[in-house]
């Protein structure tokens, strides 16, 4: 495989609260290739938002902190990097679709104004050239009637149109790298259907790198190659899409893989994880991931286990991970 | 399965919300949030409600444990017209018919303690139960429901989000009801919670002899706690029978297109898989088009569609009722069924 296009390495980052300081992240590294997905699969709290505001740059500091690690695109590290070069990199080299459109676009803008708008102060475009590309655009992601949309305001299309043109927004600037944070969380089902559609086939024609942050493992499995799995600020384990659900190499990752409800079949009793992801100011000593593991030994309780390789392509963050990783635990 | 005994009877339930009509406009619009649904809930059975959002589900449930009165029809709790009894009769229908919510954060006021919040259904019902001996009930509710003692002096941010569901449930389940309607119950949970709150809901139905009305908008938590289903567009049930033949023959277009929409938890195969994507957003619930509401969206429309509206009638299961001039009859199993 080439080169990755994003790099991020030992990546931390602490928040200042009253009650000291909370570690959001710790020591998380990912690699994000040209034309590839990487899931970042996670509940809430487990820093993987945390993560994507870093690589944005968008952590308000304070009471945020990077405290180790580097984050690498194309060759600049963007966390010691000036601003102007930052800035640079943000739209063109990494751009990002959050989970609410209507936070994320400007009320009082049309949705044209917004695109152009961008258009023209990065791309130096003319009035009228930014608006002809900004009615491009949004037929791209598929907006009916765009010629005419183009002068709406974002209250006035539905959740799903509101999707589409932030990610019109986003790949404005062909970036190389697209991160989407719970894109389809908020849409009903056929929606959320139609958006990773487009999503992937955006990533295909123009070969971008894409980090998909979500915690639904359906999505995972239709659209990822590459999973991550993070828990309480970090990474549990790592693998491709197909070996990973073959046979998870961490607890956390076998017991999602089993509670999952599914249209399929009618097992009348789920499986159940007991207990519930940790608040990360109260991370338990050991493994964070201890009090809930069905098979915890002494060691888990005293010991934070490294992230580990257990097969080409495999690493898990787990005493016990050849047992889990052969079925044997 | 002996003979089956209704608790719940849903008659032609309408719900319309008027809307616009300002001092110089004559004409009033109304959001027909439910538009004539009916159904009938067995004692010990599950019936699911899935749909997306705007078609109705959660003004059902409103409406059916009397939160809400409807513009017509009739919910019946064993025979007794809800919306029609008054006193006694409907002191009694409020202790038999319970709701849970979504979000207990936001429905559980957050200045009581559990003990509180536990001991009020008591304080409103005081005949249900003397004074000495509620809380010795509280506790036996807070075990119930898998939480401890020491939870009794706590507020309900010191819970995490699948606690303070548990918290719901117990207060749900005070006055001992028959019938408890669970609005997304499960929706705002963390995935590795969602399953703990989904059996808990399970195992206190077959202690309790408890009936579910169980509405939520993800088809896979649905099928795992449902007996039957229906399936809600615009305010009209499209298709309603026996779950399994509901998931794996839908009949309606929209039930087929919603199942084809759900992400299969399987990567073996996914480049093969084929699905029909439904285009645009359901339509706003504000003057439906006239015939068929989903014609606008379907890939079977025909005429006819436009003129008549499709009524739901036994399909060609007799375990399922459909509205749909043109029912899928035989469609191929799905890919990546077992």
């Amino acid at each position: 495989m080439n080169a990755p296009v994003l790099r991020v390495d030992d990546l931390s980052v602490e928040f200042a609260t009253r009650e000291g300081a909370v570690r959001a992240v710790r020591n998380v590294g990912l690699e994000v290739f040209a034309g590839r997905t990487l899931a970042l699969l996670g509940e809430s709290g487990s820093g993987k938002s945390v993560t994507a505001q870093a690589i944005m740059g968008l952590l308000d500091t304070p009471p945020a902190s990077i405290t180790s690690g580097s984050i690498v695109f194309e060759g600049t590290d963007l966390v010691t990097a000036p601003e102007r070069v930052r800035r640079q990199v943000n739209g063109e080299g990494v751009a990002m679709v959050f989970q609410d459109a209507l936070s994320a676009l400007n009320p009082v803008y049309t949705v044209g104004h917004q695109i152009s708008e961008l258009l023209r102060v990065r791309r130096k475009m003319s009035r009228s050239a930014a608006r002809a590309r900004a009615i491009e655009l949004m037929e791209r992601v598929r907006i009916p009637a765009a010629a005419r949309r183009v002068d709406d305001y974002p209250h006035q299309f539905s959740g799903g149109m509101r999707q589409r043109i932030m990610i019109a927004l986003a790949v404005a600037l062909d970036p190389r790298v697209l991160i989407a944070d719970e894109p389809t969380t908020a849409l009903d089902v056929t929606v959320q259907a139609q958006i990773m559609e487009l999503l992937t086939e955006l990533q295909r024609e123009n070969g971008m790198g894409m980090v998909l942050i979500t915690h639904d493992l359906g999505v995972v499995a239709e659209v990822a190659d590459d999973v991550t799995v993070m828990y309480a600020g970090r990474i549990v384990e790592r693998g491709s899409v197909e070996e990973l659900f073959e046979h998870a190499a961490h607890p956390y990752t076998r017991g999602l893989l089993r509670s999952m409800p599914r249209t399929d079949r009618d097992d009348d009793e789920l499986w159940a994880i007991p207990g519930a992801p940790p608040s990360p100011v109260l991370a338990p000593k050991g493994c964070a991931f201890h009090p809930r593991c069905d098979i915890a030994v002494e060691l888990c309780r005293s010991e934070q286990p490294g992230l580990e390789v257990i097969a080409a392509g495999r690493t898990s963050a787990c005493h016990r991970r050849s047992e889990v990783f052969d079925g044997r635990a | 399965m002996g003979e089956r005994e209704v608790v719940l009877e849903v008659d032609s339930l309408v719900r319309h919300f008027p809307v616009g009509g300002g001092l110089l406009t004559r004409r009033r619009s109304a959001v027909q949030a439910v538009d004539g649904v009916s159904f009938t809930l067995g004692r010990g059975e599950t019936l699911g409600v899935v749909g997306e959002s705007g078609c109705g589900k959660s003004t059902l449930a409103r409406t059916v444990v009397g939160l809400d009165r409807p513009t017509s029809g009739h919910v019946r709790y064993r025979g007794v017209d809800v919306h029609a009894s008054s006193g006694r009769e409907l002191r009694a229908m409020r202790r038999s018919v319970q709701i849970v919510l979504q979000d207990p954060y936001t429905s559980l006021n957050p200045r009581k303690t559990v003990r509180d919040l536990l001991m009020q259904p008591f304080e409103i019902h005081a005949d249900v139960l003397p004074r000495d001996r509620r809380l010795a009930r509280v506790k036996e509710l807070i075990d119930l429901v898998g939480l401890n003692p020491d939870h009794l002096d706590r507020y309900p941010f010191q819970f995490s989000g699948g606690q303070r569901q548990r918290i719901g449930i117990a207060r749900a389940l005070a006055l001992e009801p028959e019938v408890v309607v669970c609005d997304e119950p499960v929706s705002a949970l963390d995935v590795s919670v969602q399953a703990q709150v989904v059996n808990l809901l399970r195992r206190l139905q077959r202690e309790l002899g408890l009936s579910y009305v169980f509405i939520a908008h993800d088809l896979s938590v649905v099928r795992h706690i449902s007996d039957r289903v229906a399936v809600m567009y615009l305010g009209k049930v499209v298709e309603l029978g026996d779950r399994r033949e509901v998931y794996e023959r839908p009949r309606h277009p929209y039930t087929r297109a919603l199942l084809d929409a759900v992400p299969v938890p399987d990567p073996r195969g996914r480049a093969s898989r084929t699905r029909t994507l439904l285009a645009g957003d359901p339509p706003s619930p504000v003057d439906p088009p006239p015939g068929c509401r989903f014609r606008t969206r379907c890939p079977k429309a025909q005429e006819v569609c436009a003129e008549t509206e499709p009524l739901l009638r036994i399909g060609p299961s007799p375990a399922v009722e459909v509205a749909c001039h043109f029912p899928d009859q035989t469609p191929p199993a799905r890919l990546g069924d077992a």
